[in-house]
């Protein structure tokens, strides 16, 4: 009898329904997907990602931005740079994706319980953070301070900005946001999101920090943090890198020793310190 | 030699009437065989249905950017180094397409490719080449995910290893610590020994499925002194390996990410990427998506990819590895290096392959040592 082979459900995308698409800013839009067939929920630990396939068009790694207690509704924010993703952007309710994983590491929600916690974001890298701000609410009186700390380019381009005012309004969270390019009515921080580490304040000694944004951003925010006196083993931060498999198997995504498909997207700093300021990696 | 196991028979002695029977056997059990086969010049890799189709007498001549064949008129199947390309491409295919989608209203139907999976007998596989093959096993089926389309394509294969009793001038196994010996993996172990004009095949079985084949093979059983004779060529193949790695390459290479030998090196490689095309280890791929003119299927491929393309870490803004220094340095770093972190072993077998194919013979070996012989102290 000759033998066939079945690919494993990490291979194969399985077609997901967008039940609602919102235009968050100018670039970036954020999808609600629901499966095609089957009403199968979508569990995964915040800081995770998906392979998002369009048909024909090609397929691009995508963080999960939804709520972890929510598994009914997969939620994706998106921001249109090229051809996949700008493809992306024109989708409709009704249109179809598919949809692989979830992938990779998650931030340290659990580990953190105890600690004060200091998000730092920048730009759409809020939305693979959004998870872990659900997670910590939804058990806030597990954790020490809460600070939220998020840098856009320019006031228009504050990525979920109501959330961020409903969770600033809160008297358990401390949020504070800077942009880089003050415009109209704006009177808040100018400059890089690092500029306010610090703002909310944290016990240095037990506070675990979580990093997303441009790579830039990244390593001012560890070395800010590292010379704040916070453990590198409490530094969390996620990756990009090109992906083409997501199981550890096409190569592209290593980063020194690690495929950060796999092993990450998200790393403690003790994880990656020799590596993570090499150039060219 | 290894020591037989305590279920395998004596070694048997056959002749190339034997290998006939062999490959017969092969054949009517359903196996492909492939096997080194003389082919515009070159040593290659083939399917065989005779043993008429192995190079009898070819030798094959490598150095650092040089490969020639000559005919030495003896009667030796084996009396070659490595083929140009290892044993990869029939397990891990160079193109491959994964699934075809058709479109179905607003969205798509996967289909599944159920070609059926092609089942390969491996003649003449080198010790390198096995343990090459043993580190592609991890590399596809690591626990976390397995690759099905390779973990089945290599159940499926029955492989017949070849100890060296000659060995290349680019080989550098003995210090890899994978070769000229034939090591765990095969089914069957051959050694060419004897006379040159009329050799004798030393053939050992190493599994239940090579006991089976072996069953049928006839020969006589093997003297003590046709063992020892086996013995003494391979250990001879051992003395004749001039290359050497660094024991210390994984150590000296991960303290040494920003040494200056980087950027002198980049100037004479070419980024051509046949280093990393022609060794048996590299497993980097890539996924194409595309549809038909009509749109109405779609389909996924996957093909060899090469860390030495600017592409391969292409993220929005610009790829990370812009410069060739630091292409080379990921080739280099991952198999002697980062192997290690991601798959417990090196990377690299010393098969030579890379030192030969080389069209400006960078050899990875004189690359080591040059990094080493220029620390400047531990960091
Ligand atoms: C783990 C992970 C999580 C991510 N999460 C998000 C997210 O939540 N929201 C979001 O908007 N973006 C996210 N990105 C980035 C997103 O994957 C890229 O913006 C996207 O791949 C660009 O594809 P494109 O075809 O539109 O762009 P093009 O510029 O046309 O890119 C061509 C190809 O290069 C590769 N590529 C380009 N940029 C990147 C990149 N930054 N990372 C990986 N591969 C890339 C892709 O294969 C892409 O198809 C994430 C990336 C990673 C690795
Ligand atoms: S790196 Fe070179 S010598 Fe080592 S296994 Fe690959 S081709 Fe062979
Ligand atoms: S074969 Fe030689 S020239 Fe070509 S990419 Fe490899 S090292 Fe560079
Ligand atoms: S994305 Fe393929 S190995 Fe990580």
């Amino acid at each position: 009898m000759a033998v066939t082979a079945t690919l494993p459900e990490t291979m194969v995308p399985r077609p997901y329904l967008v039940d609602r698409v919102t235009a968050d800013v100018s670039d970036t839009f954020t999808l609600v997907l629901k499966p095609q067939y089957g009403t199968e929920q979508f569990a995964f630990r915040p800081g995770q990602f998906n392979m998002l396939y369009l048909y024909g068009v090609g397929e691009v790694p995508i963080s999960i931005s939804g709520d972890p207690n929510d598994p009914q509704r997969l939620v994706h924010t998106v921001r249109a740079l090229g051809t996949v993703t700008a493809a992306m952007q024109k989708l409709k309710r009704g249109s179809v994706v598919g949809v692989r994983g979830p992938f990779g590491s998650s931030w340290p929600i659990d580990q953190a319980e105890g600690a004060d916690i200091v998000i730092i974001a920048g730009g759409v890298g809020l939305a693979p953070l959004r998870p872990a701000i659900y997670a910590i609410l939804a058990r806030r009186e597990r954790y020490g301070r809460f600070v939220i700390l998020y840098g856009a380019r320019s006031p228009k381009d504050i990525l979920f900005s109501r959330q961020l005012e409903r969770w600033r309004s809160r008297l358990d969270t401390f949020v504070d946001v800077t942009v880089d390019r003050a415009t109209g009515a704006w009177h808040g921080n100018v400059g890089v999101v690092t500029g306010l580490i610090g703002h909310g304040g944290f016990d240095a000694d037990h506070t675990v920090a979580m990093i997303c944004g441009p790579e830039l951003m990244i390593r001012y925010g560890v070395l800010t943090l590292i010379d704040r006196g916070v453990r590198t083993n409490n530094i969390y931060v996620s990756m990009e890198r090109n992906m083409k498999c997501a199981v550890g198997f096409c190569g592209h995504c290593q980063w020194g020793g690690n495929f950060v498909c796999r092993d990450g997207p998200v790393f403690s700093f003790d994880q990656i310190a020799d590596i993570f300021q090499v150039r060219e990696l | 030699m290894k020591p037989a196991g305590s279920t395998d028979p004596l070694p048997a002695i056959i002749d190339k009437g034997g290998l006939q029977v062999l490959i017969d056997a092969l054949i009517g059990g359903g196996f492909t065989v492939i096997a080194p086969r003389l082919t515009d010049g070159v040593i290659a890799l083939d399917t065989i249905t005779s043993v008429d189709h192995l190079p009898a007498g070819a030798t094959d001549e490598q150095e650092a950017g040089y490969y020639r064949v000559h005919d030495g008129g003896g009667g030796r199947l084996f009396d070659y180094a490595t083929t140009p390309q290892g044993w990869k491409r029939y397990l891990y295919p160079p193109e491959e397409r994964l699934w075809q989608a058709k479109r179905e209203g607003a969205g798509f139907a996967i289909v599944e490719e159920r070609a059926p999976v092609p089942r390969y007998a491996f003649l003449g596989v080198r010790a390198c080449d096995l343990r090459a093959i043993g580190i592609l096993d991890a590399v596809f089926d690591h626990g976390r995910s397995a690759e099905p389309r390779y973990v089945a394509r290599r159940d499926q294969a029955l492989i017949i290893g070849v100890n060296c009793t000659r060995a290349g001038s680019t080989c550098f196994c003995t210090s890899m610590g994978t070769g000229p010996a034939v090591g765990t993996g095969a089914d069957l172990v051959l050694t060419e020994f004897g006379d040159d004009a009329a050799p004798a095949l030393l053939v050992e079985a190493r599994s239940p499925a090579g006991r089976k084949v072996f069953a049928r093979l006839g020969g006589r059983q093997a003297a003590a002194e046709d063992i020892e004779a086996a013995d003494a060529a391979v250990a001879k193949a051992a003395t004749m390996v001039t290359r050497h790695m660094a024991t210390d390459a994984a150590a000296i290479l991960k303290r040494n990410l920003e040494h200056r030998e980087w950027a002198k090196v980049a100037q004479r490689c070419l980024g051509c990427a046949n280093c990393t095309l022609v060794c048996p280890t590299c497993f980097c791929g890539s996924v194409e998506d595309t549809t038909d003119l009509t749109g109405a299927t779609a389909a996924r491929w996957r093909r060899w990819d090469s860390c030495f393309t600017s592409d391969f870490s292409y993220i929005h803004g610009g790829s990370i590895r812009r410069s060739g220094a630091s292409r080379y340095r990921q080739w280099m770093t991952h198999k002697l290096s980062h192997w290690w972190q991601q798959f417990g072993s090196s990377g690299c077998v010393g098969c030579g392959r890379c030192i030969t194919w080389c069209p400006v013979g960078i050899d990875i070996t004189e690359q080591v040592r040059r990094i080493k012989d220029s620390e400047g102290g531990p960091h």
